[in-house]
C-alpha cells in the first residue's frame, strides 16, 4: 500500500493520473526514470553547446560499441513502476483514440542528462514521440507530445567508420532530450516523419485535436456560456447591456460575439469609437463589482498618432463608462506597456489617452515589458534549469532571468487594479497596445483577486474561456500550434506567465483555491499538446470557422470527467474576500513543479496532499461508520444483547476500507 | 526632524552590528483596567527606569504616526505600554532583551543614525531611537515629547543594561529563578549537581543530566558504549560535559591521560550497530598517539570501520558563518517600507551574495554524507571539529530534538529550517559560540521565539521521541505560553510510528555487510583484535599525509558542490517509498534550499500575506483532523474502532479548536507572531518610482519591438 502510494504521488505531480478508471488515455506522461548514473560525463553540459553535444554523441557511440551496457542490477534503485506491478513489460506503445503510429526505430539511445545512456526503441505517431527501454529492471519511458516540440534538430557524427546521427528536440516545456541512433538506409528516416507530425499545419495536415476521438462523459464546451457567466454578474443591468453588435465578427474580428458595453451609446457614436481603438478592440466590461459597480473595462490603445488626434466619442463613451459607476467620480486606466514604449507606439499611430482630453481621467502606466522581453527570459530560464542546475549560484541565476521580476510586475499591476476597484471603487480601463496580452493578464489576474467564483475549479475555467479565449489571446500566434518556424518573433509565453502568476497566488493563499497544482500544470500541457481543440487559434471566429467544437474535445471534458485529480484537498471557500497576493520578490519562488519538473530530484519528498486526501477519506470513512451505526442502533433499538452484537460486527469489517486507499 | 539632531560621530547608516538585543516574549497587556504603566512583571523582573510620553512609530512610511505610551527598562527587556485602548495591537509589544554575557546588543540610532555600541553615552539623548532585535524585530521610539529627564534617563538605562557587558549573574535567568517557586521545583542551577529525577520527569524532556538519561538513550538506539561520569565535577576537564559516553575500548586511563582531549564521545547509534562519535579535533602534530587510539577505540564499536570527518576542513569557520548572518540578517532588519521595496528588487541576488543558504546547504550535506556512512556503509564515524562546529546539526539531523539538550555546547545558536518541498523541515542548528561547560539552566533561553517557531514546525519531522515539553528550561512551554499556544507547536499531519511496523521496516533494509571505508585491502576480513595496534603505525602514515575525511570521497567528489555520491545516495532513498520514522534526506539542490520565511519576516508588516500563508493549510488540517477525531469518538461509544495508526489517533482536537476559532481568511502569513484585528484590506503596492527604475536599463532593445512584428496596415 505504502508503495503504491508513493509512486502514485511521485508521478501524480505532473503525469495524468494512474488509476483513472476505464480510461486508458495518458494525455501526457512523464518520463520515468530509473536513477542510477550510468555515465556521469552528461550530467553537467549545459543544452545547446554544439561541442558539448557531439562529445556526448561520441560518447554514446562508444559505449554503444562496448557492447551491452553494463546492466545496473541494483533494484532497489529503481523506480516502482507508476501503475502498481500490474504493468507487464513491453514496449508496446500505448494509444489514444485516434493516434495512429507512424515509424519506429529500435536501438535508438536516450541520452538522459540525469540518469546517462538508455538504448531503447523510439517510436513516432502522428501524436508523441514515445521512447522505451526495456534494459533496466524498471521500463524507462519518455514520452513527448508532439505539440510541445518546438524544433528538431539533427547532426551527423562520424565515428569508427559508422555515421551515428543525433537529434535534439527542443520543447516548448522546458527540456531538450537528445537521441542518438546510427544512419541505418533500411529504415525510415524517423526524423522526418517526426518532423511531417510535429509541425502538421507546415506540412499540409490537420491538428491531431480534430482526430482524437476520445469521449468523454462530461462536455467541456458547455463549461463557458458567455450569457449565463455574464447574468452571474448581474448583467445587463440600467448601465450596461449585452451587445449583439459583433455577432458576425464584422464589427472586431479578434472580439467575442457577445460583448457588454454602455446601454446609452448610439451607434453612430460607437462607430467612431471602433475607429479609433486599435484593431476595433473598443472598450467592453469584463466585470462588474457587485456592490460597488464598479467595473474592469478592456480596450485596446486610442490611435491617437503623433499629432495628438482626438476623438469626442471616445471621450465621451469612457465618460459614460464613468457614468455607469455612480460611487465614484474617476476612471483610472491602466496602460500596462512602459511609458516610453507607449509614446514610441504614439509614432506609430497608437498612443494613450490624455488626461487632458478625457476629463476626470488618471492614467497609470504599469511599465510591464513586450512579449519580446518575455520570450527572452523564459529562454534564459530554461538554460537555467535544464539539464542541470547550478545550485552554488541558484538564486542569481534565476534573478539574472529576471522571470520572478515580470512575475511581480505582473501581479502588482493586478493587486492596483484590484485595489482600485475595491477600495476605491473606482471603475478601471486596463489597455495595452492591441489589449490581447498583457491586458488578458491583468484583468484575468484581477478578477481572480475580486471574485471568488473564479477560484473555484470550474469557475477558473470559465475565466480562461472569457477573458482568454473568447476575447482572443492569439494563442496560435503566441504557442506556435504545429508550426515549425520557431523563430517566430510572434511566439511568446504569456499565458505560461498568467499560469506562473496563478500557482503563485496559489502558493500564498494555499486553502483559497479549488484547483490544484497538477490543474495547472496540465493546463500549460495541453496548452502545447494540440490534444485539445480549447487552446487552438487566435479568435472566437477563427474557431467557428474551423468548427473547432464540433470538431474537436475541449479540455474541460477531461478535467470535468476527473475532477477529483483537480481538486485541491484544503479548499475552504473564502467566499466574498479579495485575496492580494503580496508581490514582493521575497514571496516569490520559482515553479519548481512546473519548471524543474523533468530532474527527478527535484520531485516533492513528503507528499501532504495525499496526507491530507487520506484523511479526506479517513473522515469520510468515519462518517458513514458513524451514519450506518446509528441506523442499525436506531432499528434495533430495545435489545441490549442485539445492540452489542451491532457493534461488534462492523469493527470487524472497520479496518478494510482504509487498505483500499491508493 | 529627521536631519537636525545629527551627531558628528554618525557613521555609514548600515554599521555592521556587534550583536543584537534579544528579545525573549511577546507580551500582551489585555486588561483594559491597568491604569498604571507596567507590564506583567515577571517573579524577580525590577522596573530600572521608565519614560512617559513616548511616542512608538508604526512601521509604516515616513508617516511618523505612532502610539504614545510609557517605555519602561527592566533587568530583563525593554517594555512599551501603550497609552491608548488595549485593544490596539500597538500594545502587544513589548521587546524583551536579555541583558547578558553576550547580548550587549541593543542598538540605537540618533537621528543621523548613529551605532551605539554602549559606553559613550554621556549626557545626551538622541531624539529617536531604533531598537534592532536579535530576533529581527525593529522599534522606533521618539523621546521628543517625553520629559527630558526621564528621556534621558530611560535612553542611558537602556545602554547600560543592554549594552555594557554584565557578568553572567547579572542574567535575568538567574533572578527569575530565585523567585519562581515552580512545582517541579524549577531552576536553580541545579544541573551543575546532579538532581535526582523527580517524580514527574518521566513526562519531561529528557535533560541528559543524569546517567540514567544518558543510558536510557544508549538503549534506545541500541549503542553500546560506555557512560563516563568521571567529569561530574570537571576533574577530567571543564570543557567536557559531566557526563559523556565513550567508545567501551577507552581506558580509564585513556580518560585522565591528556585531559580528555581527543575523547570521541558518542552521540548515536545506528540500527546496524555502527555509531555516531564527536570529539573535538586532536593536536595530530604532538599526540598522533592519541589519535590513533581514540580511533582504534571508535572503530571497535562496530566492525572495525571508521571513517573521520573532519568539519574544519571541509564546513565553514565561525567567523565565515558570522559574517554571513551578519548580512543575512541586515535584509530583515527593515526600518520603513521604502526600504523594504528597495531591498526587495536586489532580493535574489542579495540571498546569493551571502552567502546564508550555501552555508545551510554545505551543513546539510555534511549530514547526508555522514548519514550515508552509517547508513550505507555502516562504518562507524568520527566527526572532528575544532569548534565542534555544526556537530549538533549533524547529530540533530541523526537523533532528533532530544538531544539538543544535550547539555554540552549550545550556547547562542541559530536555527534554521530549510523547507524541503514545502514539507520535509530539516532543522540545522548552528553553534556559534562555543562555551561548553557553561552550565545554565536557561541554555536556550535567549531565543525562545525562534525556537516557538522551530518546534510549531519541527513537528513535520517526524521524530519519534520527542517527549511533552515541560522541563524547567526553555522546554517548559508554559512558563510562557499557555496550552492554545502550545497547540500551535504540534503538527497535525504527524504520523505516529505505527507500532507493528518495525519488522516490516527491517524486511526492506538491506542489510548488506558493509564494504570497508578504509583504504587497506587488509581490512576486509574482520581483524581480530589488537590489529589495529599493529596497523597503527601504517594508519598513521596514511593519517599524516591525508585527513582521514578525503578518503571515503569518491574521487569525482573534488568538487566543492554536492558530491555524486551523496547525489547518488538521495536518488537511491528517493526511489524507495517514504517511511516517516526511517531515514529522511533532505534534497540540497538549489531550489530546495529556501529561506525560512516563517521566521525571518514575521516581524515586518509589509510582507504579510493577510488571509494566506501555511496557517491557512494548518488551519484546515486542524478542521478536518478535529471532525475526524470527533467521529472516533463516536464510533468510540458505540465500541468499536477502526484501527488506523493514522495521525487522527491522537488527542489533538485542542488545535483544531484553537484555529478553527479563527477562520484562516483572518489570519495571515505572520500568525502566530502577528495576529492582525484591525484587518486591512490595503494591498502593499510597490512604489511606481521603484518599478521603472527596475525595469529600464534590463531590458534592452527587446523592449522596443514592437509587440507584433508590426504590421501598421491593421493599425486603422
Amino acid at each position: 500500500m505504502e508503495k503504491q502510494l508513493f509512486g502514485g504521488v511521485a508521478g501524480g505531480e505532473s503525469t495524468a493520473q494512474p488509476g483513472v478508471p476505464n480510461r486508458n488515455i495518458k494525455p501526457r506522461t512523464l518520463a520515468t526514470s530509473g536513477s542510477k548514473q550510468d555515465s556521469v560525463e552528461t550530467l553537467d553540459s549545459p543544452t545547446g553547446s554544439h561541442v558539448e553535444w557531439c562529445k556526448q554523441l561520441i560518447a554514446a557511440t562508444i559505449s554503444s560499441q562496448i557492447s551491452s551496457v553494463p546492466a545496473d542490477t541494483a533494484s532497489g534503485d529503481c523506480k516502482p513502476p507508476r501503475d502498481g506491478t500490474k504493468q507487464v513489460q513491453t514496449d508496446e506503445v500505448p494509444l489514444v483514440p485516434g493516434e495512429a503510429i507512424k515509424a519506429v526505430a529500435k536501438d535508438v539511445m536516450y541520452i538522459c542528462p540525469f540518469t546517462g545512456l538508455v538504448t531503447g526503441t523510439l517510436t513516432s505517431t502522428n501524436y508523441k514521440l514515445y521512447f522505451i527501454s526495456l534494459e533496466r529492471d524498471t521500463p524507462f519511458i519518455l514520452d513527448v507530445n508532439l505539440g510541445a516540440i518546438s524544433r528538431l534538430e539533427t547532426i551527423s557524427v562520424q565515428s569508427h567508420g559508422e555515421n551515428t546521427r543525433g537529434m535534439e528536440i527542443v520543447c516548448k516545456d522546458m527540456r531538450s532530450p537528445r537521441f542518438a541512433y546510427k544512419e541505418d538506409a533500411s529504415q525510415p528516416e524517423i526524423v522526418e516523419v517526426l518532423a511531417k507530425h510535429t509541425f502538421p499545419l507546415s506540412n499540409d495536415l490537420p491538428l491531431f485535436a480534430f482526430l482524437y476521438k476520445e469521449e468523454f462523459p462530461v462536455d467541456g464546451w458547455k463549461v463557458y456560456d458567455p450569457m449565463a457567466e455574464y447574468k452571474r454578474q448581474g448583467l445587463p443591468n440600467e448601465s450596461w447591456t449585452i451587445s449583439k453588435m459583433n455577432s458576425n465578427y464584422e464589427v472586431c474580428d479578434t472580439y467575442p460575439a457577445l460583448v457588454v458595453i454602455p446601454t446609452s451609446i448610439e451607434d453612430d457614436d460607437l462607430k467612431r469609437v471602433v475607429a479609433f481603438r486599435a484593431r476595433h478592440r473598443i472598450p467592453v466590461l469584463s466585470w462588474i463589482h457587485p456592490e460597488s459597480q464598479a467595473t474592469i473595462v478592456r480596450s485596446s490603445q486610442p490611435l491617437v498618432g503623433p499629432s495628438d488626434r482626438r476623438c469626442k466619442e471616445d471621450e465621451r463613451y469612457l465618460q459614460t463608462i464613468m457614468d455607469a459607476n455612480a460611487q465614484s467620480h474617476k476612471l483610472t486606466i491602466f496602460d500596462a506597456r512602459q511609458s516610453s514604449m507607449a509614446d514610441n507606439n504614439k509614432a506609430k499611430d497608437g498612443g494613450y489617452e490624455s488626461e487632458s482630453f478625457y476629463p476626470n481621467v488618471e492614467l497609470n502606466f504599469l511599465e510591464i515589458p513586450n512579449i519580446h522581453v518575455m520570450r527572452e527570459s523564459l529562454r534564459k530560464l530554461k538554460e537555467v534549469v535544464y539539464p542541470s542546475i547550478d545550485e552554488a549560484h541558484w538564486h542569481s541565476a534565476v534573478d539574472q532571468t529576471h522571470w520572478l521580476e515580470y512575475i511581480r510586475l505582473l501581479l502588482t499591476g493586478a493587486v492596483r487594479i484590484a485595489d482600485k476597484l475595491e477600495s476605491g471603487k473606482t471603475s478601471v480601463m486596463v489597455h495595452c497596445s492591441d489589449g490581447w496580452d498583457r491586458t488578458t493578464q491583468l484583468t484575468s489576474l484581477a478578477m481572480l483577486m475580486l471574485d471568488s467564483h473564479y477560484r473555484t475549479l470550474r469557475g477558473f475555467q470559465v475565466l480562461l474561456e472569457k477573458e482568454w479565449i473568447s476575447f482572443g489571446h492569439k494563442f496560435a500566434a503566441r504557442v506556435g500550434h504545429g508550426d515549425e518556424n520557431h523563430a517566430n518573433s510572434e511566439r511568446s509565453p504569456l499565458f505560461i506567465q498568467f499560469i506562473d502568476c496563478v500557482w503563485q497566488m496559489n502558493r500564498q493563499f494555499p486553502a483559497a483555491f479549488e484547483f490544484n497544482e497538477l490543474f495547472l500544470i496540465t493546463i500549460l500541457d495541453h496548452l502545447y499538446s494540440c490534444l485539445f481543440g480549447t487552446f487552438l487559434y487566435d479568435s472566437e471566429q477563427e474557431r467557428v470557422a474551423k468548427e473547432v467544437q464540433t470538431k474537436t474535445v475541449s479540455l474541460w471534458s477531461y478535467i470535468n470527467s476527473q475532477p477529483e485529480d483537480f481538486t485541491n484537498p484544503f479548499y475552504v471557500d473564502y467566499e466574498h474576500h479579495v485575496l492580494y497576493p503580496l508581490a514582493s520578490v521575497r514571496h516569490l519562488e520559482l515553479w519548481t513543479g512546473y519548471y524543474v519538473r523533468w530532474n527527478p530530484r527535484m520531485r516533492p519528498q513528503m507528499p501532504v496532499h495525499q496526507n491530507l486526501k487520506e484523511l479526506l477519506f479517513l473522515r469520510a470513512e468515519l462518517q458513514r461508520k458513524v451514519e450506518e451505526l446509528e441506523r442499525e442502533a436506531s432499528s434495533s433499538r430495545g435489545s441490549l444483547s442485539s445492540s452489542s452484537e451491532h457493534t461488534s460486527s462492523p469493527s470487524h469489517s472497520g479496518g478494510t476500507p482504509l487498505h483500499t486507499i491508493v | 526632524m529627521l536631519s537636525s539632531l545629527g551627531s558628528a560621530a554618525g557613521k555609514s547608516a548600515k554599521p555592521s552590528f556587534v550583536s543584537y538585543v534579544t528579545p525573549e516574549e511577546i507580551k500582551s497587556e489585555k486588561e483594559p483596567s491597568r491604569k498604571e504603566k507596567h507590564p506583567d512583571l515577571l517573579p524577580g523582573e525590577v522596573v530600572f527606569c521608565s519614560a512617559s510620553t513616548v511616542l512608538k512609530y508604526t512601521q509604516d512610511d515616513l508617516s511618523q504616526r505612532g502610539v504614545f505610551g510609557a517605555l519602561l527598562c527592566t533587568n530583563f527587556r525593554v517594555s512599551f505600554v501603550s497609552d491608548e485602548a488595549p485593544t490596539e495591537e500597538m500594545v502587544r509589544t513589548a521587546v524583551t532583551l536579555n541583558n547578558g554575557q553576550f547580548d550587549r546588543s541593543l542598538h540605537r540610532y540618533e537621528d543621523k543614525k548613529k551605532l551605539i555600541t554602549g559606553g559613550l553615552v554621556k549626557n545626551k539623548y538622541p531624539s529617536k531611537i531604533i531598537i534592532h532585535c536579535k530576533d529581527l524585530r525593529v522599534f522606533q521610539f521618539s523621546l521628543t515629547f517625553a520629559k527630558e529627564e526621564d528621556a534621558k534617563k530611560i535612553f542611558q538605562g537602556i545602554v547600560h543594561h543592554c549594552l555594557e557587558p554584565k557578568s553572567l549573574r547579572c542574567l535575568f535567568a538567574f533572578s527569575y529563578c530565585e523567585n519562581t517557586s515552580y512545582p517541579e521545583g524549577i531552576g536553580n542551577d541545579s544541573t551543575l549537581c546532579f538532581s535526582p529525577p523527580e517524580v514527574q520527569r518521566k513526562k519531561q524532556t529528557v535533560m541528559f543530566d543524569s546517567v540514567e538519561d544518558w543510558t536510557q538513550d544508549m538503549k534506545r538506539t541500541k549503542g553500546n558504549c560506555r557512560v563516563v561520569s568521571e567529569n561530574s565535577n570537571f576533574e577530567l576537564s571543564p570543557k567536557l560535559p559531566q557526563l559523556f559516553i565513550v567508545p567501551t575500548n577507552v581506558s580509564d586511563e585513556d580518560l585522565t591521560k591528556y585531559q580528555g582531549k581527543g575523547l570521541p564521545m558518542w552521540c548515536w547509534s545506528h540500527h546496524s550497530g555502527c555509531g555516531l562519535f564527536k570529539t573535538a579535533s586532536i593536536p595530530l602534530v604532538q599526540e598522533d598517539n592519541v589519535f590513533c587510539r581514540m580511533l582504534t577505540a571508535v572503530a571497535h564499536n562496530h566492525l572495525y570501520s571508521v571513517k573521520t570527518e573532519d568539519l574544519s576542513d571541509t564546513l565553514p569557520t565561525v567567523q565565515d558563518i558570522q559574517l554571513s548572518y551578519n548580512k543575512f540578517k541586515q535584509f530583515f532588519l527593515i526600518d520603513n517600507t521604502t526600504e523594504f521595496w528597495m531591498s526587495d528588487m536586489k532580493w535574489f541576488s542579495s540571498l546569493d551574495n551571502c552567502g546564508w543558504l550555501d552555508i545551510i546547504r554545505q551543513c546539510l550535506q555534511k549530514a547526508v554524507e555522514v548519514v550515508e556512512c552509517l547508513e550505507k556503509e555502516n562504518t562507524n564515524v568520527l566527526i572532528m571539529g575544532k569548534d565542534q562546529l555544526f556537530e549538533e546539526g549533524c547529530i540533530l539531523f541523526d537523533k532528533g530534538w532530544p538531544h539538543i539538550l544535550c547539555p554540552d555546547i549550545l550556547f547562542d545558536i541559530y536555527i534554521f529550517f530549510t523547507l524541503l518541498e514545502n514539507v520535509c523541515p530539516t532543522m540545522t542548528l548552528v553553534t556559534e559560540v562555543n562555551s561548553p561547560y557553561q552550565p545554565v539552566p536557561y541554555t536556550l533561553y535567549p531565543h525562545t521565539p525562534s525556537l516557538t517557531v522551530c518546534l510549531s514546525w519541527q513537528a513535520e519531522s517526524p521524530y519519534t521521541q520527542r517527549g511533552p515539553l515541560n522541563c524547567l528550561t526553555v522546554w517548559d512551554w508554559s512558563v510562557q505560553f499557555d496550552c492554545k499556544a502550545q497547540d500551535l507547536f504540534t503538527n497535525p499531519l504527524y504520523t505516529e510510528k505505527p507500532k507493528q511496523d518495525t519488522s516490516v521496516r527491517k524486511s526492506y533494509r538491506p542489510k548488506h555487510l558493509r564494504q570497508l571505508s578504509l583504504p587497506s585491502s587488509a581490512f576486509k576480513t574482520p581483524p581480530k583484535k589488537g590489529f589495529f595496534k599493529d596497523e597503527a603505525d601504517n594508519l598513521k602514515k596514511i593519517l599524516g599525509v591525508k585527513r582521514l575525511s578525503r578518503w571515503m570521497l569518491s574521487p569525482s567528489s573534488d568538487s566543492p558542490q554536492t558530491s555524486s555520491s551523496v547525489r547518488e545516495f538521495y536518488e537511491a532513498w528517493q526511489t524507495k517509498p517514504l517511511d516517516y520514522h526511517g531515514l529522511l534526506l533532505p534534497c540540497l539542490d538549489g531550489p530546495s534550499i529556501r529561506v525560512w520565511m516563517q521566521r525571518y519576516l514575521r516581524w515586518i508588516h509589509d510582507v504579510q500575506i493577510l488571509g494566506g500563508g501555511p496557517v491557512a493549510v494548518l488551519s484546515k488540517i486542524s478542521e478536518i483532523l478535529g471532525e475526524v477525531q470527533e467521529l472516533q469518538r463516536e464510533l468510540d461509544r458505540y465500541g468499536c474502532t477502526l484501527t488506523s495508526n493514522h495521525k487522527g489517533a491522537r488527542p489533538r482536537a485542542k488545535t483544531a479548536a484553537v484555529i478553527a476559532a479563527r477562520s484562516s481568511v483572518r489570519l495571515s502569513s505572520s500568525f502566530p507572531f502577528v495576529t492582525s484585528r484591525n484587518w486591512s484590506f490595503k494591498p502593499a503596492i510597490p512604489t511606481s518610482l521603484l518599478q521603472s527604475l527596475m525595469v529600464t536599463g534590463m531590458a534592452g532593445n527587446l523592449a522596443n519591438r514592437e509587440d507584433d512584428g508590426g504590421d501598421p496596415e491593421s493599425l486603422v
